[in-house]
């Protein structure tokens, strides 16, 4: 065997290992959870970790979940779209390297900084600026309900809206990059304004890589923790449902990081945060892998060709 | 005295009737790319309802040439153009001329077919209609299957208006282009190259297609291809290094061009 041989089986083996660790993760995942896993844990909406009265349903935080995750995508995505846009179709060129890289720069922000920002300076603003004026005037919305109070399922959805924001923007800009500029000199050609170019050429055929992007965010919001541990104000059981934005809430990746450490090993309560990681590994993964087929695909797009 | 104002009054009468032969005339045209200069000093008239082909060498700015007359060469960042485009008499360079609406009188098709790929036939079409705001289903309809049929393309795709533009072949999809430049009714037609990217076959139709064109429009159209510029223009334009060498009848500047460095390039010495 020559030098090359065993460098080839070398790195083989090493590429081979990470397969294996994802394997293993899931089949280790799925075994500790058996026990709890049924109908009941995934529809069933109370918590209660105690010996002789254990119960647990994970519905809240499955609902805890999407409901931040969407305010992040309503929010997080337009703007996103925006600094995309004007990034890839109007700065001047010094204006456009320097603000990607900013960009990208705040994807490297460790999310607890975002954490401990979010709960000594934004949540005030949240309560002062947003959930205050729409209690006033809106209160009557059930979504508006409750006495507003800044840690809660909206602090938690703008936190993460702010989070997604540089992922989804840097790879929008790509794609809308990606977009060969024999398409918008196509629409220019037919008499069109800079918006018009935008809209007919960039963004129609962008589209799936831009879908592609926020399904990127999405499943950053998902998974996102820390952050949100820290603003959702943690609650647990039938009172974590979100029925109001202005409800201490709870997410399945916050209710792990607040209760692994308390968790009783000869109760089913480890098991059940296990549980809680399975769905939560494979919705993250299902959003993670429909995001890369739609980028992937726009990417690798020639021009006058879909397929 | 008298006499000479009578007769310099009558010359520029004489001028006016000539004009409205030509539909174009670039005066002192200039052009830059950075601090590049691509055309220096174009001074052309280009007839109405003819074809005018614009030859030479790769490099000596025939796309520049026609993208000037349509202002596209200014969207290239640190483009740059001075001089004067006349188009009807209106210089589309000056301040108050919109250069929208210039686009929308003076269509374009590009040297690769560019359809919209994520457009069905259809909407390709009527891109540009939609965009001068007609929404009327009826009159889309009538507009998209008349342009089609101008573009020689409606027998092809009548049945299969709702497939998407790029599932045609390369030469219809270019049809598909010319008829989706033909939908918004401009008066002159740019063609850079348009047979450039398509095979022999192809590549003649488009040409027949461009000749039937002519009664309905002004036609320029760059080519390297010096057989296609004697097979379908009325008139050609040598360009060489950015200079205008030599303008005439097509039939003149290939069985008599006067001059030395238009009778190499079209005898294939350089190119």
């Amino acid at each position: 065997m020559s030098v090359d041989d065993v460098f080839k089986y070398f790195v083989g083996l090493i590429s081979f290992l990470s397969v294996l660790t994802l394997f293993l993760m899931v089949l280790e995942l799925f075994r500790y959870s058996l026990p709890v896993l049924s109908l009941k844990f995934i529809f069933g909406i109370n918590w209660n970790p105690v010996a002789g009265s254990e119960e647990y349903g994970i519905l809240p935080y499955i609902l805890g979940t999407i409901v931040t995750s969407t305010i992040a995508m309503i929010v997080g995505v337009p703007i996103s779209l925006g600094i995309a846009i004007y990034l890839s179709e109007m700065a001047p060129n010094f204006i456009r390297k320097t603000l990607s890289f900013v960009i990208e720069l705040l994807a490297a922000v460790p999310s607890v900084i975002y954490g401990l920002w979010g709960l000594f300076i934004f949540r005030f603003w949240v309560k002062d600026f947003i959930e205050e004026p729409l209690s006033k005037y809106l209160g009557f919305l059930p979504i508006f309900e409750g006495e507003p109070f800044g840690l809660d399922i909206l602090t938690a959805g703008l936190i993460l809206a702010i989070m997604i924001i540089p992922t989804v923007s840097s790879v929008s800009r790509e794609v809308l990059m990606a977009v060969p500029n024999s398409q918008r000199e196509a629409v220019y050609s037919l008499g069109a304004t800079k918006w018009e170019v935008i809209k007919v050429g960039v963004l129609s055929y962008a589209k799936s890589g831009l879908v592609g992007a926020s399904i990127l965010g999405l499943g950053r919001a998902v998974g996102e923790t820390m952050a949100v541990t820290m603003v959702i104000g943690n609650a647990v059981g039938p009172s974590a449902l979100p029925t109001s934005l202005f409800k201490a809430g709870q997410t399945m990746a916050s209710l792990i990081a607040n209760e692994f450490n308390e968790a009783d090993p000869t109760t089913l309560h480890p098991n059940a945060l296990i549980g809680v990681g399975l769905i939560l590994f494979v919705l993250a993964l299902t959003i993670n892998l429909l995001a890369q087929v739609m980028v992937w695909r726009i990417l690798k797009i020639k021009e006058g060709t879909v397929e | 005295m008298g006499r000479e104002i009578i007769s310099l009054s009558s010359r520029v009468r004489k001028e006016d009737e000539t004009d409205h032969i030509y539909k174009i005339k670039t005066e002192n045209l200039n052009a830059w790319f950075g601090t590049k200069q691509a055309l220096k000093d174009i001074n052309i008239k280009i007839r109405k309802n003819a074809i005018t082909a614009i030859i030479g060498p790769s490099g000596c700015g025939k796309s520049t040439l026609i993208r000037c007359l349509n202002r596209m060469h200014e969207l290239v960042p640190s483009a740059k153009v001075s001089g004067k485009v006349y188009i009807d008499g209106i210089d589309i360079y000056s301040k108050n001329v919109d250069p929208v609406i210039v686009r929308r009188k003076v269509g374009m098709v590009f040297q690769k077919p560019n359809p919209f790929p994520t457009m069905s036939i259809y909407d390709n079409v009527a891109a540009g209609l939609k965009l001068n705001g007609i929404r009327d289903r009826k009159k889309l309809d009538e507009i998209v299957k008349k342009s089609l049929e101008q573009a020689w393309l409606w027998d092809e795709v009548k049945n299969d208006l709702d497939k998407p533009g790029s599932s045609l072949s390369g030469g219809q999809q270019q049809r598909l282009c010319i008829a989706r430049a033909l939908a918004v009714e401009p008066e002159v037609l740019l063609l850079d190259e348009p047979t450039s990217a398509l095979d022999p076959i192809a590549a003649s139709k488009i040409e027949q297609l461009i000749v039937s064109l002519k009664k309905d429009y002004t036609i320029v159209i760059v080519t390297h291809n010096m057989q296609q510029a004697a097979r379908v223009s009325d008139y050609t334009a040598f360009l060489y290094l950015g200079r205008l060498i030599e303008y005439d009848e097509t039939a003149k500047i290939f069985s008599n061009p006067k001059e030395e460095l238009t009778e190499n390039y079209i005898a294939g010495r350089f190119g």
